[in-house]
């Protein structure tokens, strides 16, 4: 089959979206990132607060300053990867 | 994965950074290698480039109940290695760090060595070893960038661990919390990364297996039965 591997990659995210609905019916969750919950525990391993010995030189002034940083990001990405996918396969048909 | 800013002992920050240096000196050496005598890879190396930042930025739920990110770093290190990866990956934790207070500047040896240099080292040798045993080259793919990911938190587990061991237990209860945190949030993501740069790869292969030729990724013999099995 031509697009069984596309079929799977979609089934699997299909897969993926599918079992977020269902954690999201299924209890209260805060949906927070995991690189925070490191901060709780290192309390609680050491039994002592911790206290970070440096601050980002920069922080985003406010959660939609920092998803515009984040979208550049994707978008950046996006970009590069569209641009010279689409120019290796104008090549491809030119040559063939 | 990242690390936050001040939440490593500054001792272990030096520590990390000294680990990581190596590796992005010879991945310049590599890229400049690279730059001189295959110009025509440089595409693809902005695209695994563009992959890095692409993933790392997309925060996804996950079925534990938190958000995480996966790393896209598995694509870099079968195309280019895992030394020019970390240089890579040493970009996109800069602008993070810097722009987005996600990471950090002090922790950047320790989050550059475990998103760029750990989990690239993996997958590269599970890309190689599954060619040299003959496992099909899209799962061999899969497989390398999945573990790239998972391997990636493991290694931030055991960073924090080895900074943070616990009052009882030590090193190993520490290291069990920490990648418990990761660890259920991960396994989808990193299913999900793999699957996704192992049709990225189908394409590359599609539109220019000649340079993954020259690039040594794949030998003559596979590239021509996969191109043959597109047709």
């Amino acid at each position: 089959m031509k697009y069984a591997m596309e079929l799977t990659v979609l089934a699997l995210i299909l897969l993926f979206a599918g079992s977020f609905v269902i954690v999201l019916n299924t209890g209260e969750h805060e949906w927070g990132g995991t690189d925070g919950q490191a901060g709780d525990i290192i309390n609680e391993m050491t039994g002592t607060e911790y206290e970070p010995w440096a601050d980002p030189i920069y922080e985003p002034a406010s959660g939609e300053i920092e998803s515009l940083f984040f979208c550049l990001q994707a978008a950046i990405g996006a970009l590069v990867i569209g641009f010279f996918f689409g120019y290796y396969y104008r090549g491809r048909r030119i040559n063939t | 994965m990242h690390i936050m800013e001040g939440f490593l002992p500054p001792a272990w920050c030096l520590f990390w950074f000294l680990v990581s240096a190596p590796f992005v000196v010879y991945g310049m050496y590599q890229l400049r290698i690279l730059m001189r005598e295959k110009r025509e890879a440089l595409p693809l190396l902005a695209v695994a480039g563009a992959f890095i930042f692409v993933l790392s930025s997309l925060k996804l739920p996950s079925v534990s109940g938190s958000c995480s990110h996966p790393t896209g770093t598995g694509l870099g290190a079968v195309l280019f290695g895992p030394f020019i990866t970390s240089i890579l990956g040493l970009i996109v934790l800069l602008y993070q760090a810097v722009f987005l207070a996600h990471g950090g500047l002090t922790t950047l040896g320790a989050n550059l060595f475990s998103m760029g240099i750990a989990g690239p080292l993996l997958a590269y040798a599970v890309y190689r070893g599954g060619q040299k045993v003959g496992l099909n080259t899209y799962l061999t793919v899969f497989l390398a960038a999945a573990l790239a990911d998972l391997f990636t938190y493991v290694v931030t587990a055991a960073q924090l661990a080895l900074a943070f061991p616990a009052e009882a237990g030590g090193f190993v209860t520490s290291f069990l919390a920490f990648a418990g945190v990761y660890a259920v949030t991960q396994v989808p993501l990193a299913i999900i990364e793999g699957a996704v740069i192992a049709l990225t790869f189908k394409y590359i292969i599609d539109v220019r297996s000649e340079i993954l030729v020259r690039l040594g990724v794949l030998s003559d013999a596979v590239a021509a039965r996969l191109q043959g099995a597109r047709a």
